[in-house]
């Protein structure tokens, strides 16, 4: 935060030349234009942020910079000047030249950017020996310094290791050693942070900001999320459909927005309103001392080592009240959201629904509990089957509610499908909705049997910003109204705060801290809970 | 446009085959067992059509009688293959663990045999014969089906819809029939597609050894098998088959592309 103060205050170089001039930018095919005479600015040293929603055309505008466009898409009007050199009129090689060398790219998905094949040291030396005439020992001594500069420990043996070896935000930080290590004079980051939990996010971002102002690289940051703008960017660009809508300095962007679509944007971001006094009700689903084991693979002859993924959890959901679930990507937040509905079974403890043990078996009690309680889950593309009518989909649950003839199976569906916002779309196909409307199918089949409980499992993490506050107000809403309990599981301790009435924070299997949301996210106690505080992006940062 | 085409041009070819399969049945333009040594290897004429083969038997009515077997060894080869195939895919794939294991264990060693060979094997068990042919190669086909399908499998079960249809309560042979399976039908009819043909080329080159359909019944293999010889001076003899069965596999390469686009919906028009 400090850093991006610290930038801010710095003059930026406005008198000479801009680093990178896009002039009338237009990226498209036949008469689809994806980006429409766009124009922008990158001064030296300066962080520009790209704000936009998904088919905004931010991320073909960052791409058109480097000649990446995916196929489909070509540039098809405007110049790209970096430094004065129109980028659209060089040669092949001179692009190639430029690409890694003046201009370096980090894309989203750490997963699938780096290698598999290759081991770290050759991926990292990669760009240096295009870009450098260095020998091979002075390429080396460089990447170990690079990769100490991102904090990666062990720098030696990590260059002789595989991707594979890393966690997401140690990949990024890799790939973020690997592209600054030619200390190219721009650098564009296509939502580089959007797969990782907040607190990856956050030790990703500073790094970069850091290793950029070292060397005096400008960002073009593209992104979606305004929390992110407000944290790091000098100035942003918001652009929706193609357009810029609105360009200035992100601080006055934000917070005197002049355009609707940016007042938009900036309303969608989370807030925290204040939460009804609801009495406390009686015990909905506790769990006691709840243990899950993932056995360890089997290698020949002997069995590696499993993991204890939730270690000895103690929690008790009342009717109706929403409990967030907040924690890190692997601080097995999710794996206790399944065992809470028995779909991982627990290895050990207890688990109580309205009193009764429901914790193995197939007795009554445990039908009667798998019935009541419902969940949706993170990626509304993955868990619609891509075969079925959504119709058929929300229907699907009624299969095991017994007394209900065709008839009011069918009133009860259309019913549910008015209550999410999605009448008479039940003949579509999943592939044929957006990815908020899928997500309100998602939420159409968990509500369809009225459960006592829904789990919630990260609903709005891939979803884009307005879409999001969209979909928090309906499943608000839906809970006035129909009285289930949620158990509300993310990451991002944004979207929890619109909804909780409690809030437990996990880290490593256990409950680190758990109290009322306002306790939780005023005087928080635990460490871990003061880092996720620190490191979730907000408006007032 | 182009898949509108694809169906209909392969529509036509497999209708065209199995009405002449059908039509043979009933009527072909001469007896195509009856040899006239006579009039062996003449080329084509307004008599002869397609020419007479090295018995002098007619080629057209041998091509015609020929079509309903090899299409139909080839047609139940492949749902042999693709049923049992696909029940061992899908409990490997779903089952996982030890039953995942010892199937594929079993399943691997079979695959180290070339098809051919294995069909060989199990013929000699079996018997030769049109349904030892059958049998011997939906058999040798069995274990590239079930490896397909269980790594289709092995993907769509960690999808979370599968999660998703347990969690609302279905069983577990519910989801595999409703979720899991049509999720295997496109790499399936692609691999069905490839295997009918397969299956054609191996029934002529098992009945080229003598353990196919047995002479005198004409199949399009044993004809090509028996053709070969005359390459050079009656080439008429290996060109009707040969073109038969590239025109077959053609046709039903065409139909499978165009039964996998219609059997998903996201090839659909939005």
């Amino acid at each position: 935060m400090s850093l991006a103060l610290d930038h801010a205050a710095a003059p930026v170089a406005a008198s000479t030349a801009p680093l990178l001039a896009v002039e009338g930018l237009r990226v498209g095919t036949g008469s689809f234009h994806a980006v429409e005479d766009v124009s922008f600015c990158v001064a030296a040293g300066e962080i520009l942020a790209l704000v936009g929603e998904s088919g905004s055309g931010k991320t073909a505008t960052g791409r058109a910079i480097l000649g990446l466009l995916p196929p489909g898409l070509e540039r098809l009007a405007g110049a790209i000047r970096l430094q004065g050199e129109d980028l659209a009129h060089v040669t092949p090689a001179r692009l190639r030249a430029l690409r890694g060398g003046s201009i370096g790219m980090v894309f989203q998905e750490p997963m699938v950017s780096l290698n598999p094949a290759m081991t770290i040291g050759a991926q990292l030396g990669e760009a240096l020996a295009l870009h450098s005439d260095l020998d091979a020992a002075t390429r080396r001594a460089a990447c170990i310094a690079m990769l100490r500069r991102v904090r990666i420990s062990d720098p030696e043996s990590c260059l002789a290791a595989y991707p594979h070896e890393f966690s997401g935000g140690m990949r990024q930080r890799i790939m973020l050693a690997a592209v600054m290590l030619p200390k190219p004079r721009l650098l564009i980051a296509d939502e580089p942070t959007t797969a990782l939990d907040n607190l990856a996010q956050a030790e990703v971002l500073d790094l970069m900001v850091e290793l950029a102002r070292d060397s005096g690289t400008a960002v073009l940051l593209v992104t979606h999320n305004l929390g992110l703008v407000a944290r790091y960017a000098d100035r942003a660009l918001v652009m929706q459909r193609g357009r810029v809508v609105e360009e200035g300095p992100a601080r006055r962007l934000l917070a005197a927005p002049r355009e609707a679509y940016t007042r938009q944007l900036v309303a969608a971001m989370p807030r925290r309103t204040a939460r009804p006094e609801r009495p406390t009700r009686e015990i909905l689903l506790e769990a006691r001392g709840l243990v899950v084991d993932y056995p360890g693979r089997v290698r020949l002859l002997r069995r590696l080592p499993g993991k204890r993924a939730v270690k000895g959890v103690d929690i008790v959901l009342r009717r109706g009240e929403t409990v967030a679930l907040v924690g890190g990507s692997g601080s097995g937040k999710t794996t206790l959201g399944r065992a809470l509905l028995r779909l991982v079974e627990p290895t050990g403890g207890q688990l109580l629904f309205q009193g009764q043990d429901v914790t193995a078996g197939r007795g009554a009690a445990v039908r009667d509990f798998r019935l009541a309680c419902q969940i949706i889950f993170q990626d509304p593309y993955s868990s619609l089957d891509p075969r079925q009518r959504i119709g058929e989909i929300v229907a699907e649950p009624l299969r095991h509610e017994p007394g209900l003839d065709a008839a009011s199976r069918a009133a009860r569906v259309a019913e549910t499908f008015a209550a999410v916002g999605l009448p008479g779309l039940d003949r579509r196909f999943p592939h044929q909705l957006s990815g908020g409307q899928r997500q309100r199918v998602a939420i159409a089949r968990a509500i369809v049997r009225r459960p006592a409980l829904v789990v919630a499992d990260e609903p709005v993490s891939a979803l884009d910003m307005t879409v999001q506050a969209q979909i928090l107000a309906l499943i608000r809403q839906l809970q006035e109204e129909r009285g289930f309990a949620c158990l509300f599981i993310s990451h991002d301790l944004g979207a929890v705060v619109e909804v909780a009435d409690r809030v437990l924070v996990m880290q490593d299997g256990m409950i680190v801290e758990q109290g009322s949301r306002d306790a939780v996210f005023d005087t928080p106690h635990h460490p871990y809970t003061r880092a996720l505080l620190d490191a979730t992006p907000r408006l007032d940062a | 446009m182009r898949p509108r085409l694809n169906a209909l041009l392969g529509g036509t070819l497999m209708l065209l085959v199995l009405s002449t399969a059908t039509l043979s049945a009933l009527w072909t333009p001469h007896n195509p067992l009856r040899i006239a040594m006579r009039s062996r290897l003449q080329p084509p004429s307004a008599l002869h059509w397609l020419g007479t083969d090295e018995m002098g038997r007619d080629v057209l009515s041998r091509l015609m009688a020929g079509a309903g077997t090899s299409c139909l060894v080839a047609a139940l080869t492949v749902l042999g293959a693709v049923v049992l195939g696909s029940g061992i895919g899908l409990l490997a794939g779903f089952a996982r663990g030890m039953v995942d294991r010892l199937l594929m264990l079993v399943n691997d060693a079979l695959l180290a045999f070339p098809g051919i060979l294995l069909a060989l094997g199990l013929l000699a068990v079996i018997g030769p014969g049109q349904w030892g042919i059958v049998a011997a190669l939906g058999l040798a086909y069995t274990p590239t089906v079930a490896r397909i399908v269980r790594g289709a499998v092995l993907s769509l079960r960690e999808r979370e819809f599968v999660e998703a249809s347990f969690s609302i309560g279905n069983s577990a042979a519910y989801t595999l029939w409703r979720h899991v399976l049509p999720g295997t039908v496109s790499p399936l009819t692609v691999l069905a597609t490839s295997l009918f043909g397969w299956a054609i080329l191996a029934e002529s080159a098992l009945s080229f050894l003598g353990l196919g359909v047995p002479p005198p019944a004409p199949s399009w293999g044993n004809m090509l098998a028996a053709a070969r010889p005359y390459l050079e001076s009656a080439t008429w003899l290996s060109l009707a088959p040969g073109a038969c069965i590239a025109l077959t596999l053609l046709g039903v390469n065409l139909l499978g592309d165009a039964l996998r686009d219609h059997f998903d919906p996201r090839s659909r028009p939005q």
